[in-house]
């Protein structure tokens, strides 16, 4: 209990230089790295053909993402089909099935990084490192690049320039993902984690058995993949391998590289959007203000509703673990330490409760426990969080979905007091609603549309290891965890066949593109908009009284959608196993 | 046409040298740059922290390994036997290939009850001094990976008397190998306190003259 409160005291240590830095690079000022920087950034730009200061609007915006990452896509698949080959595989790995490598290659370009394969058994080093890592890298900053012009276009400082995506990619590589990754990377080496090429190790027991020892080029692997909050792990355990996670600190490292990035992602956006409020009204009292407050009004508004929602989830899953399993009291095995089977010893439920409720806040993923095994409740709070999928979020779309909520709170208590729907500044009318209200039924739809064709089709049921009320819960966990493209799993559920791999494919796919697209969409057509004076008139969406609001207009609308189908499944299970 | 396809050439070319270049740097360059640093600065960790007896490998650090002898100290369940096998296993295809993950039985699934109220006589028999309501919630308990190299120290410490008795050395010989591989919580605050269990065999091997 004592260590997560340290543990996110260290956090917000770590988040507020870091959103300072983003923030920096996303508006193209100085930082301290530029004259090493700048080089290495010109000479990718001249190689691929890019002008910087080309503008675009949303359109060529979205345009230019939907090419990269389609090109993207073909070439990783090329790779995965002919990765038998005898180039960086010393394990002698064929090559992966049709359906396989195209739910693969979707859910790593859409940073889902739902793996219905086994690392060690499946890929080659090649695999591992041109598709996967290249794969991490890039889907993580196509992420925050759209981020980036969505709240450029909120902010509107032209009309219809939200920068240039190549630029922003390149950008986001070489100033945060890339130096970040060298430095995690290097110290999880230092941790334990391997990093090498050599073939699989077969070593001689003490009683004279064998053991096989998977490695390989993990930690490059490892760090990109909390970084960029991906979450596919180079085994098939995941982080609960020891190899990817073998210490304490270890486990630390990842907590943070996971939480930073999203977290700086907000006060990038508090700080862009009060930047342009400083700029129309240059009150004193603003300017000294803005010097003592990190996240800018806004982003402070954003902020603590998270933290508000995470920390709900996080006291709800460490009491449920922590109460253990009533079933195995019963057979007289001591539950003192909590619910412990599916987690590591080094870990400890403290450290296993904090880590699933953030991988799926976060939207990363990764895994240090086995979520199969989760009491029903621990089940519960990350199947809850990636229904919400807007506690922090993933690279850059979990701010976009809060801010869609924050929309939806402006529009709803407009109405309800009479005052003008308004937001930064820009009117929020009919137009906008219309994309809003699309915006937030597409999730639930692709969850609840395609459980329900896994629960009527042979082949979904076929799926399902565990039976009674878990079993719904494993479906629904695995729709849940491809729309909101977390990529972690109830892994019990045998999900390698046409079926599966097709289904989640396509609500990975539509997941990520449709929503991207409605949002950038939506910041497109705010940006065209005269700015408004505020007024009496406008509801301030500073308050604490407007943080409370939607906070509970979060939960309302997450139990009008997700209610029913989670009394059916976890909440069931809960009363069954405490009868 | 030519006009189209010349077109479509002009849209596409920018992100093709955009991907190729970033999967270059991103795919290759960069995890064989940490490769290379990681074998400079990190070598024994970079290859897994192996342990080495006598000139031949005999594990890593980090991994746990299914012990059959009584005189050994066991590991968590695994549902895949931590990677471990004979080579009878091997031929009649019993260990079929390295993995990793445990068999994630739901909380309410009568298999775990099951495999705990196994795992549960089958110890109670081997250690009759051991009260059943003594036994640590770990020791029964399946890890997530199949690979934990840990058990709390009170795992360790129910599992002292047996060892005792099977491995002829004393108590207080014992409990000191324990003490040795012991790790408690850092600063008293992160992550819990372990014992790595091949590091306790290795030295009952080596005091028992096994190795």
């Amino acid at each position: 209990m004592f260590q997560i409160i340290v543990t996110l005291i260290i956090y917000m240590a770590l988040v507020i230089p870091m959103g300072i830095y983003l923030y920096h690079v996303a508006t193209y000022k100085k930082t301290f790295a530029d004259s090493i920087l700048n080089g290495i950034d010109n000479f990718i730009y001249k190689v691929g053909g890019v002008d910087p200061k080309q503008a675009m609007n949303w359109k060529k915006y979205l345009a230019a993402v939907l090419i990269t990452n389609g090109i993207m896509v073909l070439l990783g698949y090329i790779v995965l089909r002919i990765q038998s080959i005898d180039f960086l595989n010393p394990n002698g790995i064929e090559n992966m099935e049709v359906d396989l490598s195209f739910n693969t290659i979707i859910s790593f370009m859409t940073n889902t990084n739902l793996q219905h394969y086994a690392g060690e058994s499946s890929l080659s080093f090649l695999s591992q490192m041109i598709v996967i890592t290249f794969m991490m890298f890039v889907s993580a900053a196509s992420g925050y690049a759209v981020c980036i012009a969505f709240v450029r276009g909120l902010v509107g400082k032209t009309k219809d320039n939200m920068g240039n995506f190549y630029s922003d990619l390149i950008r986001i590589i070489t100033r945060i993902l890339l130096p970040l990754s060298i430095i995690v990377g290097l110290m999880l080496v230092w941790q334990g984690v391997p990093q090498n090429l050599s073939a699989t190790i077969t070593a001689t027991t003490i009683e004279g058995t064998y053991q096989d020892i998977a490695s390989g080029p993990v930690a490059a692997l490892e760090s990109i993949k909390h970084i960029g909050t991906n979450g596919g792990g180079f085994f098939g355990a995941n982080s609960a391998t020891p190899f990817e996670n073998p210490t304490i600190w270890s486990n630390l490292i990842e907590l943070f590289s996971m939480m930073l990035l999203p977290g700086a992602c907000v006060i990038m956006f508090g700080k862009m959007a009060s930047e342009t409020k400083n700029k129309i009204k240059k009150k004193e009292s603003d300017l000294c203000e803005k010097r003592f407050n990190f996240f800018g009004k806004e982003g402070k508004t954003i902020f603590i509703a998270m933290s508000v929602l995470f920390l709900i989830g996080l006291a709800i899953c460490f009491f449920a673990e922590m109460a253990g399993n009533p079933l195995l009291a019963e057979a007289g095995l001591s539950q003192s330490m909590g619910s412990m089977e599916g987690k590591e010893v080094r870990l400890g439920v403290s450290q296993s409760a904090l880590f699933t409720t953030s991988t799926t806040s976060f939207t990363t993923g990764s895994v240090n426990n086995m979520h199969d095994t989760l009491t029903p409740f621990g089940g519960f709070v990350a199947m809850l969080h990636m229904m919400l999928n807007l506690v922090f979020g993933g690279k850059g779309v979990g701010l976009m979905n809060m801010i869609i909520y924050v929309l939806l709170t402006v529009f709803i208590c407009g109405l309800m007091i009479g005052r003008t729907p308004e937001y930064l500044g820009k009117k929020v009318e009919g137009k906008e609603m219309k994309l809003v209200a699309l915006c937030i039924i597409i999730h639930p739809l692709l969850i609840l549309g395609f459980s329900a064709l896994a629960l009527v089709s042979t082949a979904g049921l076929e799926g399902i290891s565990n039976g009674g009320f878990h079993g719904l819960s494993q479906v629904l966990y695995e729709f849940s965890s491809s729309a909101a493209n977390n990529g972690s799993g109830f892994e019990g559920l045998t999900d390698n066949s046409v079926f599966w791999n097709i289904t989640t494919g396509l609500t990975m796919f539509f997941a990520r593109y449709a929503a991207i697209a409605m949002q950038l969409a939506i910041a497109g057509s705010l940006m065209k908009k005269q700015r408004v004076n505020e007024s009496t008139g406008t509801l301030k969406t500073s308050s604490m009284t407007f943080t409370i609001s939607l906070i509970l207009v979060i939960y309302i609308f997450a139990a009008l959608t997700f209610l029913p189908v989670l009394c059916l499944g976890p909440v069931a299970e809960h009363l069954v196993l405490w009868n | 046409m030519k006009k189209t396809i010349k077109k479509i050439g002009n849209v596409i070319k920018q992100p093709i040298l955009v991907t190729t270049i970033l999967m270059l740097i991103c795919g290759f360059i960069y995890p064989m740059f940490m490769t290379g640093v990681a074998s400079v600065f990190f070598p024994h960790q970079a290859g897994g922290s192996l342990i080495e007896v006598n000139g031949t490998i005999a594990g890593s650090e980090l991994l746990g390994q299914d012990f059959k002898e009584d005189y050994y100290m066991k590991c968590r369940p695994s549902a895949i036997d931590y990677n471990t096998y004979t080579e009878q296993e091997k031929e009649s295809g019993e260990y079929n290939g390295v993995a990793s993950g445990s068999s994630n039985l739901a909380p309410t699934n009568p298999d775990l009850v099951a495999r705990v109220e196994e795992d549960m006589k089958a110890f109670l028999e081997k250690n009759p001094s051991v009260k059943k309501e003594d036994i640590p919630t770990d020791l029964l308990t399946a890890s997530g990976s199949g690979l934990d190299p840990h058990i709390s120290p009170e795992s360790a410490m129910v599992q002292l008397d047996g060892l005792v008795e099977e491995s002829g050395l004393t108590f207080s010989e014992l409990e000191k190998i324990v003490e040795n591989n012991t790790v408690n919580k850092r600063f008293g605050i992160f992550g819990e306190a372990t014992v790595n269990v091949l590091g306790v065999n290795l030295e009952i091997a080596k005091l028992m003259g096994n190795i």
